[in-house]
């Protein structure tokens, strides 16, 4: 019998019935919502009279409409975003569901705070109305997101009808040269391999330079992998992830903690396990990238040219890089380096931890926000909050001209206040640059932490690499 | 023969390959707890200008699209973020059908779970019906049929395919959750033994939450 990769391990062991050749009745460890993909599920609930049958897997957090003003208490000043807070509060009462609400001193983005707690584990099955739950690949869990049907149906039965995915194989060796993150490496494979490369596919990254990377870097790289159009992402649990795990999940004790090595341990793909597709990437060559168009695939590293539309592989590909670059108000061959931004966002379920926030200090200590950018640190949660304020990087950004804000998704997708206004540049550390994204014509490039505080200081896009050189 | 069984009216083009959710629901429309008024939201920014007023150069907006009733569009359709609103938002606003070479993978679950009838053609086929949909003194009606299986517009007829399961679902609109509830007995006694073996994953949100309120 031919091997098994990690993914198929991972359905297998959750697989209550199998269905047909193609779903499966997947169980869920844990099940994460938010305020704006739940209350119709909610509501579903209540029109059929169903219950909700394990209530200690499910969590809720107030996260994409809270306002960050830096104020206590938080007050949602709009009316609707307000209402779905209340209501989200009245359902997990309702339900006895555990919730991190507004004003809760641990709220944050439900990405951030479910690691950090310790409540993602190797082998679990984690589900979320938000398409970025691909993040807890990271830790060998296979998460992805799902829509407020599915919601409702894991509310009611804590399993999903699930469709079988292709398993891809992603192996980066080498290591990322100095600079360089994980965004980076995420933002260059994209761009390789097309924002709809790995649809279809769950992607099993492995290799030297993934093993090398620490649990905040691989979060980054697998909250990403939707963004190629993936249903997962996974990497096999090893010291690093296990280690991250068995720190913050304080009820695991330590009898537990030896039996679940042990389990966590079977955790990878067999040695002659199958893969649908299987790509290689080089670590070492990756360069700092910025996006340029509206897709997350239309990104180059810092020092190349903006590609001409006529170089596109097909009519449509050079009609959707024409109407990117009209929007994004760039001309072809023209250069990132040096583009003016107004605004810089630091913060997401993409870039908004701990080890991100460092970055951007690293980068800042000594130098002021330029005049004319207003910079925007959010982050990812209550916790990283405090630890940035314990270190002394929320004094250092504040004294620099940052605004350092209360946690939330913000600006990653503009359903709060915070929002770019129309023909805004901005440098930003989130995950999507779709038009209007962060605000009606607004003009967003993504980058990493780094890159986006060299932005701030400079006032214009800039290699942060030639920035270490010229201090 | 149902609405379910046969679809069939005006086709409007959307070339655009990665036309994401946030552009087919923007933000501001994802504040309500029930479904309603989605309709206003559909497409927003590509309809209505910085005022609010319908932009007359986007094909809905031009009086030989008023009907539009199937959307034929680029490659990975409904790509981004989860939002099922993006889906009731053209439901309500009248689309019943989205021809497309490929589409966002929870999109598409979305859709089936709301009967919003997806069709996957190859690129060529779908440039046929896109030239044909685009003919402003006649956009072609196109007409999806569930018996024979085939997407038909004047000349051109071409056969798809789709799962039984995703099939079934929307001819038949299924309760699924109700279907899944069957399973019931089976679901309480594999949570059973998966947590026995692995009893780090029992109320993992419960226990941390207890945990972290000391």
């Amino acid at each position: 019998m031919a091997g098994r990769t990690l993914y198929r391990k991972l359905v297998e062991s959750h697989t209550v019935v199998t269905l047909d050749a193609d779903n499966v009745l997947l169980y869920a460890d844990l099940h994460i919502m938010n305020e704006y993909t739940s209350p119709q599920a909610f509501a579903g609930l209540a029109e059929h009279g169903r219950k909700v049958p394990a209530p200690g897997q499910q969590l809720a957090v107030v996260d994409h409409i809270i306002p960050t003003h830096a104020e206590s208490p938080r007050v949602i000043q709009d009316p609707a975003s307000a209402l779905q807070a209340r209501n989200l509060k009245r359902n997990c009462d309702l339900h006895g569901i555990p919730l991190f609400d507004t004003n809760d001193p641990l709220q944050g983005i439900e990405h951030v705070i479910t690691p950090e707690h310790g409540m993602i584990r190797p082998g679990m099955v984690v589900l979320c109305g938000d398409s970025h739950t691909t993040t807890y690949g990271a830790f060998g869990a296979l998460g992805f997101g799902i829509g407020t049907s599915e919601v409702e149906h894991v509310l009611a039965t804590q399993t999903l009808v699930y469709r079988l995915a292709r398993d891809m194989r992603i192996r980066v060796e080498g290591l990322l040269p100095p600079g360089t993150t994980s965004k980076d490496l995420i933002l260059h494979i994209i761009s390789r391999i097309s924002a709809q490369g790995a649809r279809g596919y769950v992607v099993e990254f492995t290799g030297s330079a993934i093993r090398a990377l620490s649990m905040e870097a691989r979060m980054t790289l697998c909250n990403m992998t939707v963004e190629a159009g993936a249903r997962g992402a996974l990497i096999a649990p090893d010291a690093t992830s296990v280690g991250y795990v068995l720190e913050r999940a304080a009820d695991i004790d330590a009898s537990m903690a030896q039996a679940a090595r042990t389990a966590w341990a079977q955790l990878a793909s067999d040695a002659d396990a199958p893969f649908d597709a299987e790509l290689v990437f080089d670590a070492s060559v990756v360069e700092p990238y910025v996006t340029w168009g509206t897709s997350p695939d239309q990104a180059i590293p810092v020092s190349a040219a903006v590609p001409h539309p006529a170089d596109a592989a097909d009519a449509i590909a050079r009609a959707s890089a024409e109407r990117a670059l009209d929007y994004i108000g760039l001309a072809p061959g023209s250069h990132l380096q040096g583009l003016s931004v107004q605004r810089v966002f630091i913060g997401s379920c993409t870039n908004g931890r701990i080890e991100d926030l460092r970055a951007v200090a690293d980068v800042v200590r000594g130098h002021k926000v330029a005049a004319g950018v207003r910079a925007m640190v959010v982050p990812g949660s209550g916790a990283v909050r405090e630890q940035a304020e314990a270190e002394g990087i929320a004094a250092l950004l504040l004294e620099a001209g940052f605004e350092w804000r209360k946690p939330g998704c913000s600006m990653c997708l503009a359903m709060n206040d915070d929002m770019l206004a129309p023909g805004e540049r901005c440098a930003s550390t989130t995950n999507r640059n779709f038009e209007g994204r962060q605000g009606r014509a607004g003009r967003t490039h993504l980058m990493s932490p780094a890159m986006a505080a060299a932005a701030a200081i400079t006032g214009c896009i800039t290699d942060v690499r030639q920035l270490g050189q010229s201090r | 023969m149902s609405a379910f069984t046969l679809i069939e009216g005006i086709g409007a083009p959307l070339p655009l390959p990665n036309l994401d959710t946030d552009q087919i629901m923007p933000k501001q429309f994802l504040r309500g707890i029930d479904k309603a008024g989605l309709d206003r939201g559909l497409l927003y920014d590509m309809r209505f200008d910085e005022h609010g007023e319908p932009r007359p150069d986007f094909v809905l907006n031009q009086p030989a699209w008023r009907d539009t009733r199937v959307l034929v569009a680029g490659p990975n359709f409904g790509c981004g973020s989860s939002r099922e609103h993006a889906v009731w938002g053209l439901q309500q606003y009248g689309i019943r059908a989205v021809i497309a070479p490929s589409f966002g993978e929870i999109f598409y679950s979305n859709a089936m779970n709301n009967r919003l009838l997806l069709v996957m053609l190859p690129q060529a086929q779908v440039d046929v019906l896109m030239r044909a949909a685009a003919n402003p003194a006649a956009p072609a009606s196109i007409r999806i049929d569930l018996d024979t299986m085939t997407v038909a517009a004047g000349d051109f007829t071409a056969p798809f395919t789709m799962s039984a399961r995703h099939l079934d679902m929307f001819r038949r609109g299924l309760d699924i959750i109700g279907m899944s509830l069957t399973h019931a007995d089976a679901i309480a006694a594999f949570a059973g033994r998966h947590h026995a073996a692995n009893p780090w994953l029992r109320d993992v949100a419960a226990t941390t939450m207890a945990r972290l309120a000391g």
